[in-house]
């Protein structure tokens, strides 16, 4: 097992290394430098020496892969590629249009975004399994059936009507919490509330429906059958035999997102004014600060890979099949 | 009169369309496949949804028949004769929906009205001249150019007209969908060789082998929400105008082509590479499959949006960069839609992938394919003949699953600003331009409402056609129910 | 069905008039109409019956755990003097696990994947008797002691996919008992095994059933199963029951010419090269269940009446039932089977070998640690080595995961092999390019086991047969397509199809339908030589009789070889002119029928032999328990392959493996007994 997980790290390097190279070539090589520095510029204030200038404020006037005017090691250092690119292992990602560093503001912002994410994550489980497990235990009855009618109907709303219409009734309309905005300490909670509120109810419909497909696949198994002909009750069956089975397909698709949560939702942060990392992207794609959206790209990815490994890692927990192998 | 103007994605729209003609073909020839369809036919969600996605296709289609009109007499400023006269035309795109939809396009407001309204939503200095011919400002709501025009002063009367016309059109609604439903009734008499009366039975006790009834009352509700907001277009702002001044119903009603867009074509985009890739892995194994797998791992391992936003930035630079590319404003917010399912497809072919790849190992190690191997068949003949045709459910059902994300992810990556062209009308960028005006008192909701609506309708109707049929397509769902 | 029985047993459990359906869309279709059975405290009743009668609906309706769209539709289901079917749900999981257990047929399937052995006991327990704690853990054991568990300890503590086959079903009858039930539903139990654990189930449930006088409810499609372990005997056939009997008699005189077809459709020595008894047509679909006696249409002596009225049930002997509207005197029509002997069983063994196999291996590698480095290999087969010659068949048999299939996949070059030779007319196929191998490919085909799996759904019949005919560019055919539908039409009469089956499609056909289009896909090309691998063991009894006599047919006309992939001894018997029996990835013995048959030398042949339950209450030998189950190819054990599970094991057995001996000129035995 062991040996099992070493070679899923070996082989996020790799993986690491090729997102690496994808958003390389998508940041400079599509377009060079110039065309960044024209289209930052706006067309009237482009001259030649602005777009120099331009280049060299941001470290991009060096040639992309090998600096043949260097010398030594600064050959293959001394380059785009290895300033904006190969450092980002490192943690480097420079700095944003604004000045400040980014790995500084990314840390700082983190907090914000995990307030809101992770408890919309955990509630939003809680209660579309617990909502996936009612409509399994009634199934192909009235309950059932209209459950799954309303789970299509919510997923058949976008996201941006969740929150409009949320901040709409609970904000403007009943002036419960404030509209937006973000506080630090014990006063965080009645900003927290509505995007977390919002958050897990935009989720429900697919959620509910997906896991409810997991549970009655599981429920039409042989070892459900030979559950029932032992006498157990059937919320016995449910709990004891497909929950635990079911969590082997669900948690691939869960545990996987956990780390992700440290990016935090770019909807939901944008529309409350919550100083997170989703807002941050946001704001870097609205001011095209391309060092910014390069870095969050590379961390999304760096999460995701955790997240992969952490998936395999939940399964030797709840599949025996894989902890005795 | 004009010249037509094909658009790249009007090429792939009708590419779609012939698509899906063959599909249609192959499905009347295979009867595993007709099977299935006739399975999708007996379900009433099923057909009812099919009914509704069929409108929003035809206002999509008709919005995908570009032109661009000539403009009136030029003859005046040249100085050739008429013989060398060239014809000069707009630089402005139409497509033949702009044609029908005319006065909804032409009819512009100043700024924001509410629906069915007669005058302005906030108040302007206007100046009126008084009886005795002098001229005194005043701050009142404008009365609007086109919105009640017909009703003259008689403002007051805009009720009684508007509850008159939504009785009209919904006689006339019951009148077309009773003849509609005599019809059916009457052509499946004579199909099945039974007086009216059965026939009729027939249909709505849904003993006939097509949902009949669900078709028959989603067109009940398409005409009794659809007439009479025609008639009431042709004098009204149904659903208000715009901070431009530009009729709602109309930016709705062209929103469709592009949610359409996104949905289609993005898989179309996608579907070939994820088919052969997800193919190739699971029957050839060994290295090639690592390769496919590594592929595909890399690039699901950047968060969907954030890979989007990148790639959309990038695409941004590189067409405001080359404005040379492009003859009209049309053809490059064109370009961009394009690119952007292109985008859209990069990100998600993976997962379709991912699933291909898993059935192939599992359908090569099936005693057919060996037997195919046993008479030395070549792999590509393998693949063709026996691989490829008992993937197809899975790639149907993956299409149409794909579609209602697919409308949803553009209104949001629109409104996050890396969706499509500005000037491009979207549910995303009308959500986008609603939204800003929340904050007015009082509230602009007309447009966001509107959205809202269409959408939502587009989508379920799409959620509930795919589901439909993936149950009738998954031959494990099939053959249980 | 109204007669009292004077039975002095305590009646545990009847069953009155009790009907099931199944919905379909808007209609029900019926699934079983009106039976009636009871079963006493320490007897077995016999449900027999091929696929589709209905038989594990009944067993499933008993406990009311019939699927989302089963339905009872009436009837009285008596347990211990509660109506079942009337009882509150509450209650009813009083009974099920309780007063009545269940076990099923796939133990793979049946027990909870990520739960323990223990866990899934310890529900019993505690559901039914309420134990806990230390008392618990004590009777969980004393059960897995009683099941014949060796080492419960740590049983226990185990996950199912730690265990064998053998043994899951050991646990699955454990948990079944665990709730101290009176009676007992056994639904197919050794169906998934292999013989020798087959026999080793059987034996344990025979024994239980003694030591607990509990009433058993068995259903099964086995006739050998039911004259090893029946009191009485219910024959089903399409929802009915059609006979019924205590076991002496049924097997003594079968009485509904349904039930004597069945015995007449068996393989066995009696009928040795002759044609089979086969039943024509098929089952009745349930949605046209035809009026009258279901049977009639596939019966011999059917006349007017049983088209039109349904018998009633008829006393012919004591206890002994039959639903049939013939006499007693036209009821006594003993079919035999005409002895048509073909000619080429009693051939020499002058022909040139069509097929010679030396010292065949296919290994596959075993995977582990960071790098994915072989650590070792599956040795699935090591070192085989056949000769076959036009016109013969010979059997190649062991049980599941012997290596059986393998070796035929690896002489069509389906998979590769690690070393040896194959030789086909004397050229050799091991390590020839596909190229190489493609005129040679005419001349070996296969028939596989599944006949749902080996045709593409998605092509027609004439597609499927025409695919290798294409692919091979058949001399003689031309690539026109009227020459080519000709060709098609005709082997499709050759395998008794109606040549119009060409334009549909593989799901329109029966199970035996399908294996016939499997063998016109083979026979299209004219090959010599076919490997068929299993062929009927997916099959019901009347209709793997069809399939045989077909494929003595065919080999009787246009002089085919087969080797016939099996673990069915009935069908080797019937069928092969010469057997090789596989171990471990290796043969340990091999000779003509009556050799290996007849005399078997090897133990491994004899204690495989002795398994095989026989349909027959006077032949049955003397059972040679097997112990333990076949050990992983992966790690077989040193020395001989067999010496852990050998009562004659000596002290050379576990040193090496032995070498072949010969003991006639056509048999030869790898056995240190015989140096």
């Amino acid at each position: 097992m062991l040996a099992y997980l070493i070679r899923r790290l070996l082989y996020a390097v790799p993986i690491l290394i090729g997102v690496n190279l994808i958003t390389f070539a998508l940041f400079f090589v599509v377009n060079t430098p110039d065309d960044m520095a024209r289209m930052q510029l706006g067309v009237k204030r482009v001259t030649p020496e602005a777009i120099e200038r331009w280049k060299a404020e941001r470290g991009y006037d060096k040639p992309l892969f090998i600096n043949p005017a260097a010398t030594g090691s600064a050959v293959f250092t001394d380059t785009i590629f290895f300033a904006k690119s190969a450092r980002m292992f490192a943690a480097d990602f420079g700095r944003a249009e604004d000045g400040r560093d980014i790995a500084r503001e990314i840390v700082s912002r983190m907090g914000p975004s995990l307030a809101i994410a992770l408890p919309t994550f955990i509630l939003g489980l809680l209660v579309t399994v617990s909502f996936a497990l009612l409509l399994t235990f009634f199934r192909a009855s009235y309950l059932d059936f209209w459950g799954v009618v309303l789970c299509v109907a919510m997923m058949s709303i976008s996201g941006l009507f969740y929150i409009i219409g949320g901040q709409y009734l609970v904000s403007k309309l009943w002036r419960l919490v404030p509209i937006s905005g973000y506080g630090g300490g014990l006063e965080a909670w009645k900003f927290l509330i509505l995007p977390v509120l919002i958050g897990v109810i935009s989720g429900i419909g697919s959620s509910t429906r997906w896991y409810r497909t997991i549970f009655l696949e599981e429920i039409s198994k042989d070892y459900v059958r030979t559950a029932r002909a032992k006498g157990l009750a059937e919320a016995a069956v449910l709990f004891r035999h497909v929950l635990q089975n079911a969590m082997i397909p669900i948690l691939t698709g869960v545990v996987v997102v956990i780390p992700l949560l440290f990016m935090g939702s770019l909807l939901t942060e944008s529309f409350f004014g919550i100083p997170g990392l989703g807002s941050y992207t946001i704001d870097a794609i609205n001011a095209q600060d391309f060092a910014v959206v390069r870095a969050m790209v590379f961390i999304g990815s760096v999460l995701y890979i955790v997240g992969l490994i952490l998936t395999d890692l939940s399964y030797t927990l709840v599949d025996p099949r894989i902890r005795f192998q | 009169m004009m010249t037509p103007v094909v658009l790249w994605s009007d090429v792939l729209i009708w590419l779609l369309v012939l698509a899906a003609s063959v599909l249609g073909w192959l499905s009347r020839r295979n009867p595993l496949l007709r099977a299935a369809w006739q399975r999708v036919g007996r379900s009433r969600a099923g057909m009812a949804s099919a009914t509704v996605l069929l409108v929003f296709v035809c206002i999509g289609l008709l919005d995908s028949l570009h032109y661009r009109p000539r403009l009136e007499d030029s003859a005046g400023r040249g100085t050739g004769t008429s013989s060398e006269k060239t014809a000069v035309y707009s630089v402005e795109v139409l497509s033949l929906l702009d044609f029908l939809l005319t006065p909804l396009r032409t009819r512009t407001e100043k700024t924001y009205s509410e629906p069915l309204a007669t005058r302005a939503h906030a108040k302007e200095s206007i100046e009126i001249r008084d009886a005795d011919g002098q001229l005194r400002q005043s701050r009142d709501y404008p009365r609007l150019k086109h919105g009640g025009a017909h009703l003259g002063s008689d403002e007051a009367r805009r009720d009684a007209d508007v509850a008159e016309r939504v009785l009209r059109a919904l006689g006339l609604a019951m009148l077309v969908w009773w003849m509609l439903a005599a019809a059916t009734a009457a052509l499946l008499a004579r199909r099945q060789n039974c007086s009216h009366r059965q026939a009729w039975r027939r249909i709505w006790h849904n003993e006939s082998d097509l949902a009949c009834n669900a078709v028959l009352a989603a067109i009940a509700a398409l005409l009794l929400c659809g007439l009479p907001l025609a008639i009431l277009a042709s004098d009204y702002h149904v659903f208000g105008t715009d901070k431009v001044g530009q009729d709602v119903l109309y930016q709705v009603l062209k929103s469709v082509r592009t949610a359409l867009v996104i949905g289609l074509v993005t898989t179309l985009v996608m579907l070939p590479v994820a088919i052969f890739l997800g193919i190739v892995a699971g029957y050839f194994r060994g290295w090639i499959d690592d390769l496919i797998q590594y592929l595909y791992t890399t690039l699901s391992s950047i968060p969907g949006v954030l890979l989007i936003a990148a790639a959309v930035l990038m695409m941004q630079v590189l067409i405001d960069t080359h404005p040379q590319w492009f003859a009209t404003a049309a053809e490059r917010a064109d370009l961009r839609l394009l690119a952007l399912c292109c985008i859209l497809g990069v990100t998600s072919w993976t997962g379709l992938c991912r699933l291909l790849r898993g059935e192939t190992l599992k359908l090569r190690e099936l005693e057919y394919i060996q037997a195919a191997q046993a008479f030395g068949v070549s792999d590509l003949r393998i693949i063709a003949r026996h691989i490829l045709p008992n993937l197809m459910h899975i790639v149907i059902i993956a299409l149409v699953m794909d579609f209602s994300s697919l409308v949803l992810a553009e209104a949001v990556l629109s409104y996050v600003g890396i969706g499509v062209d500005p000037t491009m009308i979207s549910f995303g960028t009308m959500i986008n331009n609603a939204r800003l005006e929340l904050a007015r008192e009082p509230m602009v909701w007309w447009s966001l409402a509107a959205a809202f609506v269409f959408m939502f309708t587009l989508v379920l109707a799409a959620n509930l056609l795919a589901d439909a049929m993936r149950d009738a397509f998954d031959p494990r769902l099939a053959g249980s129910a | 069905m109204s007669q009292e029985t004077t039975v002095n047993e305590k009646r545990l459990l009847e069953v009155r008039d009790l009907s099931i359906a199944f919905a379909s869309g808007r209609s029900l279709l019926a699934a079983v109409e009106g039976i009636a059975f009871e079963v006493a405290a320490g007897e077995t009743l016999a449900l027999l019956g091929e696929s589709g009668c209905g038989k594990s609906a009944t067993a499933l309706a008993l406990l009311r755990l019939l699927p989302a769209a089963g339905r009872i539709l009436g009837g009285e289901v008596s347990f211990t003097g509660r109506d079942l079917l009337r009882l509150p749900e509450a209650d009813m999981r009083g009974v099920r696990g309780g007063g009545m257990a269940m076990i099923f047929q796939e133990p793979a399937t049946s027990l909870n994947p990520v739960l323990t052995v223990g866990r899934q006991m310890a529900e019993v327990l505690e559901h039914h008797l309420g134990l806990a704690g230390q008392t618990m853990r004590a009777r969980s054991l004393e059960l897995l002691t009683a099941v014949g568990i060796a080492d419960p300890e740590r049983r226990l503590g185990e996950y199912p996919f730690q265990l064998s086959g053998g043994m899951k079903q050991r646990v699955m009858i454990a948990v079944a008992l665990a709730g101290n039930p009176c009676l007992l539903i056994a639904d197919e139990p050794t169906t998934a095994l292999d013989v020798t654990i087959q026999a080793q189930i059987l034996e344990l449930l025979r024994r239980l059933q003694a030591e607990r006088a509990m009433g058993m409810l068995l259903i099964t499609h086995d006739l050998g199963v039911v004259a090893q372990m029946a009191t009485r005997v219910g024959v089903m056939y399409a929802g009915e029951i059609v006979e019924e009997a205590p076991r002496a008699a049924f097997f003594a005189s079968p009485r509904h010419p349904y039930t004597q077809k069945l015995f007449a459709a068996l393989p066995n020595l009696a009928r040795r090269g002759g044609r089979l008894e086969t039943i024509p047509g098929q089952v009745p679909p349930l949605s046209a269940m035809p009026g009258g006696c279901r049977f009639a249409a596939r019966c011999a002596h059917a006349w007017d009446l049983c088209r039109q009225e349904a018998p009633q049930w008829r006393e012919v002997g004591p206890d002994h039932r039959v639903r049939c509207h013939l006499d007693d005197e036209q009821g006594r029509v003993h079919s035999t089977g005409s002895k048509k002997v073909i000619a080429s069983t009693t051939g020499t063994l002058a022909t040139p070998a069509l097929l010679a196999v030396a010292d065949l291996c296919v290994h596959f590698p075993i995977r582990r640690g960071l790098l994915q480095r072989p650590v070792g290999y599956v040795r699935a087969v090591d070192g085989v080595s056949l000769e076959l010659a036009r016109g013969r068949t010979l059997a190649l048999v062991g049980e599941s995961g012997c290596g059986k299939t393998t070796v035929g996949k690896a002489i069509l070059q389906l998979l590769p092999a690690s070393g040896g030779s194959v030789r086909l007319l004397g050229q050799e196929l091991v390590g020839q390019s596909r190229r190489e191998l493609r005129p040679l490919r005419r001349r070996l085909q296969m028939i596989f086991q599944d006949p749902f799996a080996s045709l593409n759904p998605r092509m027609a019949v004439g597609e499927i047969i025409g695919e290798g005919m294409r692919a091979l560019a058949m001399p003689g055919t031309n690539p026109q397509r009227p020459d080519r539908a000709a060709a098609i039409a005709a082997v499709l009469q050759q395998v008794g199809l109606d040549p119009a089956a060409a334009g549909r499609y593989p799901h329109e056909f029966s199970g035996g339908q399908r294996q016939r289009i499997a063998i016109a896909r083979a026979l299209a090309v004219q090959p010599d030589l076919v490997v068929c691998d299993e062929p009927t063991s997916a099959l019901d009894v009347s209709v793997q009789a069809q399939i045989l006599n077909l494929l003595a047919d065919l080999q009787a006309d246009l002089g085919l070889a087969y080797l016939f992939i099996t673990h069915n001894f009935a069908v080797v018997d019937h069928l092969a002119h010469a057997v090789a029996v596989m171990y471990l990835g290796r043969i340990v013995e091999q000779g003509t029928v009556d050799e290996v048959l007849r005399s078997p030398q090897h133990p491994y042949t004899r204690a495989l032999l002795s398994a095989v339950p026989s349909p027959r209450l006077d032949e049955q030998p003397e059972f040679i328990r097997l112990p333990g189950e076949i050990p992983s190819p992966a790690n077989p054990p040193d020395g001989c392959h067999f010496h852990p599970r050998c009562r004659q094991a000596s002290a050379v057995c576990r040193e090496r493996y032995p070498g072949t001996s010969t003991l006639s000129t056509t048999h030869t035995v790898r056995c240190h007994l015989y140096r």
